[in-house]
């Protein structure tokens, strides 16, 4: 091929670089492994992950929830997995049609108009909602609580930092465990937008309804963030709440916890700001012989035309990790998702009830929970959750003082349908002879 | 001549899964609730009440069904030769597909102890070794998840650090230089960390145009400027060295775009050519797969002084073997995901890297270079090239000759399906008229570039001879080309069940 195009050697490819900017040497990286050397070495690797063989009780934004065989099944098919962005609509109407189901699925679970094709995850979700708000209100003062994912607050944190934005934080009620009351009372003339999580950080259910109508009677958006999507299946949907934009983390619909990634985010909001939304839309089309298709759309909102105009420097969704979603939640349908929900809500209070039972423990917060919640125990609770994961082989929850150094005590509870009762048991008499 | 068809495009039809399901079908079965049911601590007004109506109810091989029906009207990597030009649909191995499910990485939960996820450490830190190895450029952060979050967190990185070397002067330092063939997402994350947006215009040849620049640099607010390189018109920029120069003299930094550092692993890097701080695209460069649109992986690259600047946590290792997050980094632009990023795209990066080992990643350049300038070959005589210089691992042509029988770039596009191929990238870079953007990878044979190069040769003899054909493709697809205007101006974006 060289010799067709009149070259002497690969080298002669790059005679656009000039010489000393060329690499003279190897790069120092290993030489080529086998398969199966690499699967050995990989396997090894991974085993030295004492976490990801335990009997686990870890939320906190990323959850263990069964996913079907079937989603695996189907991501993996290259048909879906080795296309790109589909710019071609008409050799590319899987991946479209894919995505309006998941916009669809995405509006009905959350009880909004308009969904896009998805965000990196729920972190950067929230930042690019806080971004759409300041656009859409002309405000710039943000109200949200500490009752937040401590790791969210600080994405949002780093996308505003140059916007213009002021991030105002609030803290939640030490008894209830809910902000809602906080966020209503911190609101003015100012704000773009109250931002709160339902369940939040604690697990505690918010008042949505209420902070809706706090937040529009001066002119402001609420912006309500999920980290457990599952929970939609039980709770009252943010937009019946009057939520204005609505974003939450989708990694409970069939996405493994791989160490916190790939991800999905769910993006959703009134139809009146449709043209507000960051990242890609997928709309309705027909050809000329009226067939039905489906095609990226209102891109005028988007980087590759509008440049630093755009609504959002977001070019790539999520694509594979929202097709994960759409297979899960058709999968699990209009029964299983309520299912799923009911069960982690019962095997949760079953978990707290037991739990609130042991000597010197107990639940510091009386707010309405779902499936995580917040146990005081006795001691560090650091040292107590490193002592069970290494005697018991439990995970049993998250030390609270790992984002908030003042609350020693405190950990996070969270349980799931994946959780037996047998599990629980073991957590419980864990906790007690500890 | 013949010409041989990738693909047949089984089209059956299926409707949305909205308009299939059927009241009381389930395609799950948990087990049964293990403990006894109690009145939760939800009150009434915070629970649903539409019991989810809308949702889809159907079999697991109803579901299964619809997925691949859908599958069949999508092109793949894996039917055929995807030659998008920037975006570098190179073959997605299996094997790093296995690596990414191997349960002590699937399973592990980001938030676990870092003592009981060492393993999955030392994997970001391996990668983030091989990175800096092959860019030149010392520190890196996996953390963004995409091509475009990497750019703004590098711009934010030169924005932390202009803002502390500066103090107060910084603020008259917000101008970020940007060359009129830059990707969209250039100036959207410019924007974004506060810059405003100056134009820098190419030469006739293609490359960044000095005089320019100097020009642009003289007036001593120049923040940065951001490169492509080679350029989105596939050329390496020769002058790199004076560029990065003229721009430091000016007190800015270079950003580099990594989207086409697939012409460059293992032969140069960005770091002995002046720049500071760059992103890459695993999802092109280090094939991890594009997923119809993501996910992506995003690692930003920079200097050892811009590290400090870094987001956070640093994965760091100690004398002894262990690794730890480091959350400890004043300077730094803060966190821009949760967790630590596209996880599972690290892995199958890593892979990427170890399966092909060091030469190996040099003959995938070479290979990529070399079918994109077989190309160039095969259609210099057929369509125009408007620039003389050797491409590197793609190639810009235009529709300027075939236009004046009315065929233009979406035409040929639309017919290159009907030969079996994906469509090249068209109308980018928005700096070339009736741009189409060839960019083959290392992914295909001498057999099929010799296709693709019969199928456009026989495209323009038919712009000739019969332009219908090409105006009206394509022709064996299921659906036409579909009416974007309408769907535009009266957006339908989501099912609702009708009236």
């Amino acid at each position: 091929m060289l010799e067709a195009i009149g070259l002497g050697s690969a080298e002669e490819l790059f005679d656009s670089i000039p010489q000393e900017l060329r690499l003279q040497r190897p790069l120092n990286t290993p030489a080529a492994l086998s398969e199966i050397e690499l699967l050995d070495n990989f396997e090894q690797t991974g085993a030295r992950n004492a976490g990801a063989r335990r009997i686990s009780f870890l939320g906190g934004g990323a959850y263990s929830h069964y996913i079907p065989t079937i989603v695996d099944h189907i991501i993996s098919r290259s048909e879906f997995f080795t296309a790109y962005t589909p710019y071609q609509p008409e050799i590319s109407q899987g991946t479209l049609q894919t995505i309006f189901e998941f916009q669809t699925l995405v509006c009905q679970l959350t009880g909004m108009e308009v969904a896009n094709a998805s965000m990196y995850d729920g972190s950067t979700g929230l930042a690019e909602a806080v971004l759409m708000a300041e656009r859409v209100t002309k405000r710039s003062k943000v109200v949200a609580s500490t009752a937040t994912h401590p790791q969210y607050l600080e994405v949002v944190r780093t996308y505003v930092q140059h916007a213009g934005i002021h991030l105002e934080l609030v803290e939640f009620d030490e008894k209830t465990g809910q902000s809602w009351q906080a966020l209503a009372e911190a609101i003015d003339d100012s704000t773009a937008a109250l931002v709160v999580q339902s369940p939040n950080f604690f697990g505690c259910v918010e008042d949505l309804a209420a902070l809706a109508d706090a937040a529009h009677a001066k002119g402001a958006l609420l912006v309500v963030a999920i980290t457990e999507a599952m929970s939609l299946g039980l709770l009252r949907s943010p937009g019946a709440c009057g939520a204005d934009i609505v974003v939450a983390e989708g990694q409970s619909f069939g996405v493994p916890l791989s160490f916190g990634g790939p991800y999905v985010g769910l993006f959703a909001t009134r139809e009146k700001y449709a043209r507000q939304i960051p990242g890609r839309l997928v709309g309705e089309a027909y050809d000329k012989q009226g067939r039905r298709g489906f095609v990226l759309t209102l891109a005028t909102r988007e980087q590759h035309i509008r440049r630093e105009k755009a609504t959002s420097n977001i070019c790539t969704n999520e694509g594979l990790i929202a097709l994960a979603a759409t297979v899960y939640l058709e999968t699990m349908g209009r029964r299983g998702i309520q299912e799923v929900a009911q069960q982690c809500a019962q095997k949760a209070a079953y978990a707290a009830r037991a739990i609130a039972k042991l000597n010197g423990y107990s639940l510091p917060f009386s707010g309405p929970y779902f499936n995580e919640f917040v146990v005081r125990a006795p001691g560090k609770a650091m040292d107590l959750l490193v002592r069970l994961g290494k005697e018991k082989g439990i995970d049993g929850g998250i030390a609270l003082s790992r984002f908030m150094p003042d609350r020693p005590n405190d950990f996070l509870v969270c349980v799931t349908e994946t959780n037996s009762r047998g599990q629980i048991d073991a957590l419980v008499e864990g906790l007690k002879t500890i | 001549m013949t010409i041989s068809k990738v693909t047949s495009h089984i089209s059956p039809n299926e409707q949305l899964i909205f308009e299939r399901s059927q009241t009381g079908r389930i395609g799950y079965r948990l087990p049964a609730l293990d403990v006894d049911e109690v009145e939760l601590s939800i009150p009434a007004e915070f629970r649903r009440d539409d019991d989810l109506e809308g949702m889809p109810e159907v079999s697991e091989v109803d579901v299964i069904r619809h997925f691949v029906r859908m599958s069949t009207w999508n092109y793949s990597i894996d039917i055929g030769m995807y030659p998008l030009g920037s975006c570098t649909m190179k073959y997605n191995s299996r094997l790093n597909e296995r690596v990414a499910r191997i349960a002590g990485f699937a399973n592990l939960h980001p938030l676990t102890d870092e003592q009981d996820a060492q393993g999955a450490l030392e994997v970001i830190y391996d990668l983030q070794q091989h990175l800096a190895e092959i860019t030149g450029l010392p520190g890196v952060s996996l953390q963004p998840a995409a091509g475009a979050h990497g750019e703004m967190t590098g711009i934010m990185i030169i924005r932390a650090f202009l803002d502390a070397r500066d103090g107060a002067a910084a603020s008259h330092r917000r101008t970020m230089l940007i060359p009129d063939s830059a990707h969209g997402t250039n100036p959207a994350s410019a924007h974004l960390s506060g810059f405003s947006v100056k134009t820098i215009r190419s030469t006739a040849e293609g490359l960044t145009d000095l005089d320019h620049l100097r020009e642009l640099c003289a007036h001593g607010e120049v923040a940065g400027l951001m490169l492509t390189n080679p350029n989105t018109l596939g050329l390496f920029e020769r002058n790199i060295k004076q560029i990065c120069d003229i721009v430091h003299e000016a007190g800015g930094l270079v950003y580099m775009d990594g989207a086409n550092m697939n012409a460059l692993v293992g032969v140069a890097r960005p770091g002995d050519m002046g720049v500071d701080v760059i992103h890459l695209n695993l999802h092109k460069t280090f094939s991890t797969p594009h997923g119809g649109g993501g996910p992506g992986c995003g690692p930003c690259c920079c200097t050892k002084e811009l590290e400090p600047f870094l987001p956070v946590p640093r994965i760091v290792k100690s004398g002894d073997s262990v690794y730890r997050l480091d959350h400890d980094q004043p300077k730094s632009i803060g966190r821009v995901k949760a967790f630590f990023g596209n996880y599972g795209m690290m892995l199958r990066a890593l892979s990427y890297t170890l399966t092909h080992g060091n030469d190996g990643l040099r003959e995938a350049t070479e290979a990529a270079v070399l079918n994109a300038r077989y190309v160039a070959a095969g259609l210099v005589e057929t369509y125009d090239k408007p620039f003389a210089g050797s491409p590197m691992h793609e190639v810009v042509f235009t529709d300027k000759k075939q236009s004046r029988k009315g065929v233009h770039t979406l035409d040929i596009a639309k017919r290159l399906i009907d030969y079996g191929f994906h469509p090249m990238t068209i109308y980018f870079p928005l700096i070339v008229q009736g741009a189409m953007l060839i960019e083959p990878t290392e992914s295909v044979g001498r057999q099929e570039l010799d296709q693709f190069v019969a199928a456009m040769k026989s495209i323009a003899v038919e712009a000739v001879e019969d332009p219908e054909l090409v105006l009206n493709a394509p022709h064996n697809t299921r659906i036409g080309r579909l009416d974007e205007a309408t769907a535009a101006r009266k957006p339908v974006l989501r099912w609702k069940p009708s009236s």
